[in-house]
């Protein structure tokens, strides 16, 4: 695959994501409290964490679909709020099943009101590898297909954040792990923050690893041992520091007093 | 094929009925054969036709408003929180008052002309299309909104690209109940009080034991309401292609 991501890379400055004195709550239940942590500009963070513990509520309420809580902030790396920089992807593709997949890619801009791009719709339909399925509706899409044109509308809009929810955990291995190459590729220089419930997806993909267990946050590894392996992502799944770092972090999850060691 | 199938029901039954006719030779004034129901259809066309343009535009003009002011009380209901209380027993109260009783207040009201009918045909397809239509636009699946909620979008652009288009399978099988149940608002008005109209026709037959011409007429209607939903399917069919392809009957 020929990367066309470098070419990309002037249209952004990339920012970072800041949250600070962080609380999730659902009325009176507290999922996590007093967190804080930060996503460095144009890196890619994945969020881990067992079900239920409010790994969606958070990304939501970066997103801007929840109203954060109390003394909850959530800024970029110089001070300012996300306002409309930020992009959401989901687990499931949301894609309009009355809407061709272009005019799926293209949804943004017909939400919004502007001029819509159908050239550079179909450039970034290309780039994500389907670009034969452009008049294509979701419903005669497999679910790589549909993710991918998913991938192609988060692209489309051109965020220099990222934020996605177990984005490829509805599909099956082989297919995940092309998609997981694939939005490493397009998504270099923005910053991603990202829900996963698979250790390995973490360390394949990301350069910061947050588990969330409530009600505390931890950033596994220290700055000194990190333990996402060093190397370019995506990670080769076979290297064996991988299997190491996967074990430590099997153990953060399962046991809550080995993260204290490891922070 | 799917033409075929009607037909070949449809012949069965007349073949049926006029066999059974023959057979226990019953009385034409009782019930007349389907074939001396059909001379007469022929003889009177005119007449018929005339009848049957009245209760055709009664039918069409009640589903135009029916359908207007079902969906603006649906999109008033799903949009303004403080309305929907009002509007809601409005709606339970045109589906619990029988509209059959309420037809000799319209003629009163409206006199003998078009209007009470149109007024009948409207109110007996007002809850179908609201309920469907509200309940299709409540039912917008949650991720969709969100998505265009980080995309900036506003609740107007939501509603038009998003909510309207998801509702659209809920609206549309609730304007086939419509399209089914007006036929019955346009004749109830017409055998209350009325100059003109299949409705109007059918009791001047009946009272003159003209019942093959009562049939005769009885068929049009029938013949119109099949089109009516037909015509109506077709259109929905089309405006909501993208819902075959969910069809459970296609995948299985
Ligand atoms: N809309 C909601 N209202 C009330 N509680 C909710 C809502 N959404 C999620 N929750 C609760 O918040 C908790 C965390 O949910 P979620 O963020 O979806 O977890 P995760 O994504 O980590 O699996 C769960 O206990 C869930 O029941
Ligand atoms: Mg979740």
């Amino acid at each position: 695959m020929i990367d066309t991501s470098t070419n990309h890379a002037a249209s952004y400055r990339p920012i970072g994501l800041s949250v600070r004195n962080g609380r999730l709550a659902w009325g009176e239940t507290v999922l996590l409290k007093d967190f804080s942590f930060d996503v460095k500009p144009g890196s890619w963070t994945c969020l881990l964490g067992e079900s239920g513990v409010g790994k969606s509520t958070l990304l939501r309420t970066i997103a801007g679909l929840i109203e954060p809580t109390g003394p909850t902030e959530i800024l970029d790396h110089e001070g300012c709020a996300l306002r409309d920089r930020v992009a959401y992807m989901a687990q499931q593709d949301l894609l309009l099943p009355w809407l061709s997949a272009i005019d799926n890619v293209m949804l943004g801009a017909r939400l919004r009101g502007e001029a819509v791009d159908g050239d550079h719709a179909r450039d970034i339909l290309a780039r994500t590898g389907v670009a034969e399925r452009a008049n294509a509706r979701p419903a005669e899409m497999s679910g790589g297909e549909r993710q991918r044109v998913a991938l192609a509308r988060t692209l489309m809009e051109e965020c220099p954040i990222v934020l996605m929810d177990e984005p490829f955990s509805a599909l099956d291995a082989i297919t995940r792990t092309r998609l997981q190459d694939l939005a490493v590729n397009l998504l270099a220089h923005r910053t991603v923050l990202m829900v996963t419930h698979d250790p390995f997806e973490a360390l394949r993909l990301a350069d910061d690893v947050i588990i969330l267990r409530g009600p505390v946050l931890d950033h596994v590894g220290s700055p000194n041992m990190p333990i996402v392996p060093p190397g370019t992502v995506p990670r080769d799944p076979t290297d064996p520091t991988l299997r190491d770092a996967h074990q430590a972090i099997m153990h953060a999850l399962a046991d809550p007093t080995v993260t204290e060691k490891t922070v | 094929m799917s033409f075929l199938r009607p037909i070949i029901v449809l012949g069965g039954l007349l073949a049926i009925w006029q066999t059974a006719v023959s057979a226990f030779e019953i009385a034409p004034f009782i019930l007349p054969g389907p074939l001396s129901v059909i001379s007469v259809a022929f003889e009177r066309t005119d007449i018929i036709a005339r009848h049957a343009l009245v209760t055709l535009s009664e039918i069409l003009l009640g589903l135009l408003f029916g359908t207007l002011f079902g969906s603006a009380s649906a999109l008033v209901m799903a949009y303004f929180r403080g309305a929907r209380a009002w509007v809601l027993p409005v709606l339970v109260v045109s589906q619990a008052v029988p509209v059959f009783a309420l037809a000799p207040v319209l003629v009163l009201w409206f006199g003998y002309g078009m209007a009470p009918k149109v007024a009948m045909a409207t109110l007996i397809i007002y809850f179908p299309v609201t309920a469907a239509f509200y309940d299709g636009l409540r039912r917008t699946e949650v991720g969709w909104i969100d998505l265009a909620r980080t995309m900036g979008a506003s609740k107007a652009a939501i509603l038009y690209h998003i909510r309207l288009p998801a509702a659209l399978p809920a609206f549309s099988s609730g304007l086939r109940v419509a399209a089914a149940v007006a036929p019955i608002g346009a004749v109830v008005g017409e055998w209350v009080g009325s100059s003109a109209g299949l409705g109007y026709y059918m009791l001047l037959m009946n009272g003159r034991v003209q019942t093959a011409a009562m049939f005769a007429a009885l068929f049009v209607l029938a013949l119109m309401a099949v089109a009516i939903y037909f015509v109506i399917d077709r259109i929905l069919r089309r405006l909501i292609d993208w819902q075959n392809e969910l069809d459970p009957a296609v995948h299985d």
